[in-house]
């Protein structure tokens, strides 16, 4: 059964140094807030994993949290560049970060394969492109009905995932809807997980085409409203656009970043919901 | 140009001239930025059952403003059907569903492969870190066929792009048969001075269409291979008052 505790007992209880963490959203859900208190626990040597890396795994990063990264896009979407992830790319600042490199369809099949309890999945993809030489979780493999050479990649699975959803239930039953990623893959892939949520509801309404995790498959479950700002959930929040415009400024230069992560995440309080950019 | 002819920027052009190359009823996988406003305003004017598909998992979604991401909440909130990431990429695109993939670039070359990896240096040590592949490897791989969208510059037009993210054709004819890839890869690149298609033997991309006012000297100054113009190239339509009115209200919201 998934324990409902405070955000900064879940991340204490659930994310260790050293650990493969995924946190994941696609672009909705994302979970901000327990990314902060990630930074603010000060975790290090993290092996960040999520698809689409967005302005929470640009914090984490220019925070010196992680070692690694494996992930599928790493932009602001619509925006541009993500500048902390180019930096330690480019330059290693504020230290070096490895990458195991994948796309979209290849991310998404490695965390089916994880949560199916296999140890690789099979897609059409790849094929061509300069990934296969690079990434060494990539592999051709022969159908052996048919003999086609198609492409395996290795299951994913995280020492936790983190996920923001709508509702718990007094019990911990999770309930979140809209676009729903890649959320359940990561949380039955992860061998601990921590879900933040908008509202905690005696009993949740089903809902057509919702994502039900029940309270047995979940660790910890933290009320937090807003935790997804400024990415959003559906029926609660709306997406911060303009954040993501501003944060390009901030992300450009180390020293905003650096004035950015004592100001809004190391001093904030822990309680405390995300606020403005500025 | 008359007093009543509609002025336009490079861009708008190229907007219009992608809109045009969908066709109504359609299903269309759709990148963010350009191929999202050219496929947003397809669906507003000529082709208004155009079924726009985001990695997201949004089907069939009907925005009335440009999302700034592939996951506003204006796609899940108009869509058709919300699926998962893994069924979005598994069951409807691999399986071959999707008519038209359209993409955007960073660097493009010659045969139609597509970097948005790195540029410059190599790639444990790149000069450009770029945001990577997405969803493109497998929309190029497995839609019926690709549109590309994207300025055109000696930076972003290359002999050889620096790293395959996507494959066109390859380095040959035939490479995308010996690589198992199931669609007919790009039909057209779509730039701001007109539109190239691949030569039918080499599947080389030449320039077969140019918009209003662009000189030919131009398209070669800013093509980086020496890229061959066709004899006798189509003069594109300058866009309608209808076509621009369309894509700016979009613009403006």
């Amino acid at each position: 059964m998934a324990e409902i505790v405070s955000l900064a007992e879940a991340v204490r209880l659930a994310i260790r140094d050293g650990d493969t963490i995924a946190m994941e959203g696609f672009t909705h859900l994302i979970p901000f807030a327990a990314g902060h208190e990630v930074i603010r626990q000060g975790r290090r040597d993290l092996t960040l994993v999520r698809m689409t890396p967005d302005l929470i795994y640009d914090q984490l990063i220019g925070a010196g949290c992680a070692k690694k990264l494996i992930f599928s896009w790493g932009g602001n979407p619509g925006v541009g560049s993500l500048h902390r992830f180019r930096d330690a790319v480019e330059h290693g600042w504020p230290r070096p970060l490895e990458i195991e490199e994948h796309s979209h369809a290849g991310m998404a099949n490695r965390y089916v394969a994880g949560a199916s309890g296999l140890p690789f999945a099979v897609l059409r993809g790849y094929a061509g492109t300069g990934l296969v030489e690079q990434t060494d979780t990539i592999k051709p493999v022969t159908c052996p009905f048919t003999g086609e050479t198609l492409m395996a990649v290795k299951a994913l699975n995280p020492n936790a995932a983190i996920i923001h959803a709508q509702q718990a239930d007094r019990d911990g039953n999770v309930q979140l809807w809209g676009i729903a990623g890649v959320q359940k893959e990561a949380i039955l892939s992860s061998e601990r997980s921590v879900v933040t949520v908008e509202e905690i509801v005696d009993s949740l309404e089903p809902r057509p085409g919702a994502v039900v995790l029940p309270s047995w498959a979940v660790s910890y479950v933290a009320h937090v409203p807003n935790g997804a700002h400024p990415s959003y959930a559906m029926g609660y929040t709306e997406r911060d656009n303009d954040y993501y415009v501003a944060w390009d400024k901030i992300a450009r230069d180390r020293e905003a970043f650096t004035r950015w992560l004592e100001g809004h995440v190391l001093n904030a309080a822990g309680a405390k919901a995300p606020g403005a950019i500025a | 140009m008359s007093d009543t002819a509609p002025t336009y920027t490079a861009d708008e052009m190229m907007t219009v001239a992608a809109a045009r190359a969908l066709t109504d009823g359609m299903t269309c996988f759709v990148g963010i930025g350009l191929p999202s406003a050219a496929s947003n305003l397809a669906r507003a004017t000529h082709a208004p059952n155009l079924v726009l598909i985001y990695e997201s998992g949004t089907i069939g979604a009907k925005p009335d403003r440009l999302p700034l991401s592939i996951g506003d909440g204006i796609l899940a909130e108009t869509a058709d059907a919300v699926i998962a990431v893994p069924e979005i990429f598994n069951y409807w695109l691999q399986a071959g569903r999707i008519d038209v993939g359209f993409l955007g670039a960073a660097q493009i070359d010659k045969y139609g492969n597509i970097n948005t990896t790195i540029v410059g240096g190599d790639y444990a040590h790149p000069k450009t870190r770029l945001p990577g592949a997405g969803g493109a490897p497998e929309i190029a791989a497995s839609c019926k066929q690709v549109i590309v969208i994207v300025r055109q510059n000696p930076r972003a037009f290359v002999e050889k792009v620096d790293f395959i993210t996507s494959v066109g054709y390859g380095s040959c004819p035939g490479d995308r048969e010996r690589l198992g890839l199931r669609g007919a890869g790009p039909q057209k690149i779509i730039t701001d001075l007109g539109i190239l298609t691949p030569d039918p033997v080499s599947c080389e991309f030449t320039v077969t269409s140019i918009f209003p006012g662009v000189a030919q000297e131009t398209i070669r100054e800013r093509t980086g291979w020496d890229v061959v113009i066709a004899q006798e190239p189509k003069l594109v339509a300058p866009p309608t008052a209808a076509e621009l009115a369309a894509l700016r209200r979009y613009k403006g919201k």
